[in-house]
């Protein structure tokens, strides 16, 4: 399985640098790492926050709470830790970030 | 006649009603810009003002003053665009277009976090991102004694994404002079990853936190400010103390693009990243912190899209394509306290690095430096804003697209 992960171009802190390359498996293979077993509410976060990148929204925490997919409660369920900073390594699009 | 409409007066729509005026016959062309206030404000001073650098008079001036002669100027409500009928509705008339600019900037949304508007606001929880937030913080500052004091951002994106972070540098610099650090606890709370977000970045400024012993809280999603207990949570429960709260709230873009059904969730209007035109309306135009690009909502980048935006305007007039040109070019300086000053150049792909500016191998600016020269770059900024960036004057040796020339792309950790 780690071999799904060999051919991906990531950068220092382990984000997608190329979003044509992720596919559902890129995913489930960086969620391990982040100690993370994917079920079908966390593949739908995924594909809303992908959804999001792909409109130009900026993503935030204050996002989650009106997006009508999820409330922050289950998102920090979801994603224990850094919910917003985990989610996206796993959804393959940048982490939300400042200009320096 | 045909009709361009600016709607907005602030830095942006001041700077395109300076270039189209120049450009632009007037037999043909009338040109109108909207604004509902009557002071322009130089809001980069509003980061120098709570610390007494600068006074109220170096920071506002009547915006009517930099409105050229042939513009006619509206001091007015702005209710509502109709972007279908080409119509803008003011408080007490509607006006009518051929071409749009929406420049109506953003601003804070306190209420968008429970409790940030509370009893205690402009007590001991201010923002300085307002002229009335940052006087009144200059006011508490004046006065204070000592303790916690938290500086915090909601959520990305603010206008100026560094001044929280200059705020806590100047502010390490405020009370060293005061004689008063060791009365001071900093500590800068932001829900990103980090204070600094980007790999060069993070490798070449990270030491400024820990030598002016900033303590940091990261990945910090506010919920409220509790005003019982004067704590921000956030919704992990984290809870960070505090005797002064400085923060950013949440920046939306102005309620009428909301009212006019034109914005995202965040009144933001979605605009085409390089050439600036609007997406949903061919003959409406976006430029500065009104727009969703993901560029830094700062001046520098208004002034940048404002020469791409001019060139696209003659050209949608003569029926040609337009230039996909802009590149979300930034060039800020950043205070870091002690008469010292860092520069950044950027742009929506290259994150800033090392070099000198503007002239290649030269400068007299180093690039993500610290330096004197920097500092004073800022300062003389002010005068720049007024007499050069609002009238469309162009900066000599910048250009509005980011130049490779003279920067170095890897750093070493220092």
């Amino acid at each position: 399985m780690e071999a799904v992960l060999e051919k991906i171009k990531v950068n220092e802190e382990g984000y997608l640098l190329d979003f044509s390359q992720w596919n559902k498996s890129v995913g489930e293979e960086i969620a391990i790492k982040e100690g993370i077993t994917m079920t079908d509410r966390h593949w739908e976060v995924i594909k809303w926050l992908q959804d999001k990148v792909q409109a130009d929204e900026a993503l935030s925490i204050r996002g989650i709470k009106t997006s009508g997919v999820l409330d922050i409660k289950e998102f920090y369920a979801l994603f224990p830790g850094g919910p917003l900073k985990i989610s996206t390594k796993i959804a393959g699009v940048p982490k939300p970030k400042s200009c320096i | 006649m045909k009709k361009l409409l600016i709607l907005g007066a602030g830095t942006s729509g001041t700077m395109m009603a300076n270039h189209l005026r120049k450009k632009i016959a007037q037999n043909e062309w009338e040109i109108t810009i909207v604004d509902q206030f009557k002071t322009h404000y130089y809001q980069p001073g509003f980061l120098f003002l709570p610390f007494d650098i600068y006074t109220e008079d170096q920071v506002k001036k009547t915006g009517k003053n930099f409105i050229p002669k042939g513009v006619k100027y509206i001091q007015k409500k702005i209710e509502q665009i109709f972007p279908n009928e080409n119509k803008v509705q003011l408080e007490d008339e509607t006006l009518t277009y051929d071409i749009l600019i929406i420049a109506t900037g953003c601003k804070i949304a306190p209420e968008e976090t429970e409790g940030m508007k509370g009893k205690n606001w402009q007590k001991n929880v201010f923002d300085f991102y307002t002229y009335e937030g940052s006087l009144a913080l200059r006011n508490k500052l004046r006065g204070w004694k000592g303790g916690d004091l938290v500086v915090h951002f909601t959520e990305m994106p603010i206008k100026c994404p560094v001044a929280p972070l200059e705020f806590v540098f100047l502010a390490d610099s405020y009370f060293r002079n005061k004689g008063m650090r060791d009365k001071v606890n900093l500590t800068y709370v932001t829900p990103l990853g980090g204070a600094f977000t980007k790999p060069q970045c993070t490798k070449a400024l990270e030491y400024l936190l820990k030598e002016k012993n900033i303590r940091v809280v990261t990945d910090f999603a506010i919920e409220k400010v509790d005003n019982e207990n004067n704590q921000i949570v956030d919704y992990g429960d984290i809870k960070v103390d505090f005797d002064l709260l400085v923060t950013v709230p949440t920046n939306k873009g102005d309620e009428v693009i909301a009212r006019s059904g034109m914005g995202d969730d965040l009144n933001f209007v979605p605009t085409h990243h390089n050439t600036l035109q609007s997406l949903a309306h061919e003959n409406v135009f976006v430029i500065g912190d009104a727009t969703n690009v993901p560029a830094s909502k700062a001046g520098s980048v208004a002034h940048f899209a404002s020469e791409t935006l001019t060139d696209n305007i003659l050209l949608y007039i003569k029926g040609k394509p337009l230039k996909e040109e802009f590149d979300g070019h930034a060039n800020c300086f950043i205070e870091t306290g002690n008469k010292k000053a860092l520069l950044i150049d950027f742009n929506y792909k290259q994150e800033p690095v090392h070099g000198t500016f503007p002239i290649a191998g030269i400068g007299p600016l180093s690039l993500l430096k610290e330096s004197k020269m920097n500092h004073f770059g800022k300062l003389a900024f002010r005068w720049i804003y007024w007499n050069m960036l609002l009238k469309g004057t162009p900066i000599p040796m910048v250009g509005r697209n980011m130049s490779m020339k003279g920067k170095k792309l890897s750093i070493t950790k220092k």
